[in-house]
């Protein structure tokens, strides 16, 4: 039907829109439909052993990395230009964080992995997504480390750049992005099309608590004080002085706003 | 002053005969659910022992509750938020299921369906997680009923700090009490505190703690930040759950389930007034002993006429600060002083409270010998270490254990003087700092404790804040998402459980 039509043109030119939009409207969907199913799905509970510290390994790394790549990837050429940083410095920078984090996130999967089969407890709570998007990371970590091999025989940054280039020419709706990286090795293409397919279950698996693991630190860190009051009120109550107020001075006062509701 | 009511309750274990039908009518109600079958919102204790979970009261190892820095700050005791943020990946102090127990059944099936054996057909026990046959149970959710097991493991029992405890372990000298355990809806929750999603919160017109279940995220620090170890993680739903004070019923002005079905009566619940204003400062007492009477400076008294003003001024409605002066909690905490806040030292400011138990004459071969305080046998010679009580209820501070037991013993001894003898002994009643009055009203409420003196629960004024038209034909009460239970056979987001596999017969 489509003769003409380029392998290399549906996963890197079509695909980061579709796997976006799924990634988006899944995720808001889901939100405001489900909340009740918005969760980290924490096994914890049932079997300590073998979670600490894969657990702290896996999400460590793995935060290092994906932060990394954003930034890697999302920071235009010429800012690196304007700050004289060498391509070649960059991509060093990227292997010697990068790689580190990478197989620490590998190890901590490895074992996360390895108890969610083995242990009947785990097995047996563990949901089909679950195991797949659980396997799907195990393999993409295992495939960004062998990408590595390939990076070091070309420090030079120029295929880095090609990545950047691609990465910033789809969210600027460069039709044209898809050619940038037809030529890279198949390992940072299966790397790229494993990335995009973890975005597409992104909003099917529990992967969404990721979204308010980034969100809480600021509510929490953010929030006056540690205690949460929930009224009914319609109006909220006027502030009064601290242990202050006279009950004549009370009933003068209006209604507004202090109470820390929510 | 800022005036807050809060619906308290008070549970007299001199009246508690252990037999859990609060639990067991609070689990029918709340927890038959998969994933929380091991969770038991209400659970009675047999002390001494360790409780479920084990060792709960061991802060030093579950770090559950707030503790004073040495800069004077309050913060929970697992740490800042900094801290607590930085334990979301591990909670390094979450207990485990093990911990409470690993929850099981019995292969009934297997009586009627068993074919024709040698051997006389059994119900054998299974996990309620894994399906898998279990060989041997190692722990339920009373393993130490009536002083099951050896001394040295119900010895561990963290209120025998101070005590010298080793004679308690001889069968002439052993001791036991029950204690019903449920949520305190505390006036300084840690678990509120402790939740990084904001889910939890306090209800500003009947203080009921409560987990918003659309935004728990499962970050599980509330169960680690609670230390009275009464948040429980939900392993089917991945949210945590705990005691709603039957919410819904209270909203009406009916009791709890677990009140509601106490065949000994034990169980009060009233209106306290509190000063909001107040709670920080009474939750960092610079010393552990200091917070019990922090935490009675923070009640307001529902006779002053300043606090009903300033009540009023804050949207108390009428029937509440009514329900407050007829309390029977404001009574037996603040007027009698014979209740007391389980745990004040994890400076939570609980509000369930307790009655301390009489217990015998310790030694009866000596029971001519003891020392009689007119007639009154000492506190002291009592079988249950007043140490022991005030472990549990006052930070170790035995002064309002003993006043409290004294005014016990009074009332029983001035009652009988008055029904079997005829005499009304105003003397037992000055003794103990109280008038025959007093004392008789103490009866009335302690000792008859009829329905209406236990429960003085007024209606919240819904009417007041919602659109009744609006709820016409609405779902009430769900679990969540409206009308939908949260958990779908078929759904995206949902999952199906997979069947339990069962024991087969060779």
């Amino acid at each position: 039907m489509f003769p003409n039509l380029d392998i290399n043109f549906v996963i890197f030119g079509v695909m980061p829109y579709v796997a976006l939009t799924v990634f988006l409207v899944g995720s808001v969907a889901r939100y405001e439909r489900d909340p009740f199913t918005w969760k980290s799905s924490s096994s914890q509970l049932l079997r300590r052993k073998q979670l600490i510290l894969g657990s702290v390994l896996f999400h460590v790394g793995i935060l290092t990395v994906f932060f990394g790549h954003l930034a890697g990837l999302f920071t235009p050429v010429w800012v690196l230009d304007a700050l004289g940083i060498p391509y070649a410095l960059k991509q060093w920078m990227a292997v010697l964080i990068g790689g580190p984090a990478g197989f620490a996130a590998f190890i901590g999967a490895s074992m996360l992995l390895h108890r969610r089969l083995s242990d009947p407890r785990i097995r047996v709570t563990s949901s089909y997504p679950d195991i797949i998007i659980m396997v799907l990371i195990w393999i993409q970590l295992a495939v960004g480390l062998l990408t590595i091999t390939q990076t070091l025989q070309h420090m030079d940054g120029a295929e880095m750049v090609l990545f950047m280039n691609w990465s910033q020419s789809i969210v600027t709706w460069n039709i044209n992005a898809w050619t940038t990286v037809v030529d890279v090795h198949w390992l940072y293409k299966l790397h790229i099309f494993l990335g995009l397919l973890i975005a597409m279950l992104f909003p099917f698996t529990r992967l969404v608590h990721m979204l308010s693991g980034l969100v809480a630190p600021f509510r929490y860190l953010f929030r006056s004080g540690y205690q949460i009051v929930r009224s009914r009120r319609r109006a909220p109550l006027a502030r009064r002085g601290r242990n202050a107020a006279t009950a004549s001075q009370a009933h003068q006062r209006k209604t507004s706003d202090t109470q820390p509701a929510e | 002053m800022r005036v807050r009511a809060q619906i308290g309750m008070v549970l007299n274990l001199d009246k508690c005969i252990g037999c859990h039908t609060c639990s067991v009518t609070c689990k029918n109600v709340w927890t038959t659910r998969d994933g929380v079958e091991y969770a038991w919102f209400n659970n009675v204790e047999t002390k001494p022992g360790t409780g479920y979970p084990t060792d709960w009261e061991n802060q030093a190892r579950w770090n559950g509750g707030w503790e004073r820095t040495k800069s004077g700050k309050l913060q929970p005791k697992q740490g800042s938020k900094w801290r607590i943020l930085s334990n979301i990946f591990a909670n390094p102090d979450l207990p485990e299921i093990d911990d409470y127990y690993e929850p099981f059944d019995f292969d009934h099936d297997h009586l009627k369906s068993a074919p024709e054996m040698e051997a006389f057909p059994t119900a054998r026990p299974y996990s309620r997680i894994t399906g898998e046959r279990i060989e041997k149970i190692e722990k339920g959710p009373n393993w130490e009923e009536i002083l099951g097991g050896e001394f040295s493991k119900r010895g561990q029992d963290y209120n025998f700090e101070g005590v010298q405890k080793e004679i308690y372990g001889e069968y002439e000298n052993t001791f036991m009490m029950y204690l019903p355990r449920l949520c305190e809806h505390c006036l300084n929750p840690a678990c509120a505190a402790s939740c990084p999603s904001g889910a939890i919160y306090k209800r500003e017109e009947d203080g009921i703690v409560l987990i918003d279940q659309e935004k728990c995220r499962g970050w599980r620090m509330c169960v680690s930040g609670c230390p009275y170890k009464k948040v429980y993680y939900n392993w089917e739903t991945g949210k945590s759950e705990k005691c709603t004070l039957c919410y819904p019923r209270i909203e009406s002005g009916n009791p709890t389930v677990c009140s509601e079905t106490c065949v000994g009566r034990i169980r009060y619940l009233g209106v306290m007034l509190y000063d909001a204003d107040k709670i920080q400062s009474a939750a960092n007492a610079p010393t552990e002993q200091e917070l019990y009477d922090a935490q009675l400076d923070v009640f307001l008294d529902p006779f002053d006429p300043v606090v009903i003003e300033t009540a009023r001024a804050d949207g108390i409605p009428e029937d509440w600060i009514s329900a407050a002066q007829e309390s029977p909690i404001w009574k037996m905490a603040m007027e009698w002083k014979v209740a007391f806040p389980l745990h004040p030292e994890y400076r939570t400011l609980p509000m369930v409270w307790y009655i301390p138990p009489l217990s015998p004459i310790q030694n009866a071969a000596e029971a001519g010998k003891i020392g009689m305080d007119g007639m009154m046998p000492k506190v002291e010679d009592l079988r249950i270490p007043v140490r022991y009580l005030a472990n549990m209820l006052t930070a170790g501070d035995e002064a309002p254990v003993v006043s409290a037991l004294e005014r016990m013993m009074a009332m029983r001894a001035y009652m009988r003087s008055k029904t079997v003898e005829g005499v009304i002994d105003e003397g037992i009643a000055a003794r103990v700092g109280l008038s025959g009055r007093v004392i008789e009203e103490m009866y009335k409420i302690m000792a008859l404790a009829d329905y209406e003196d236990r429960f003085v629960i007024p209606t919240t004024h819904r009417e007041q804040v919602e659109e009744a038209y609006d709820l016409k034909g609405g779902c009430g009460f769900t679990d969540s998402n409206g009308c939908s239970t949260g958990t779908s056979k078929v759904s995206l987001f949902g999952k199906t459980r997979k069947p339990l596999k069962m024991p087969e017969a060779m």
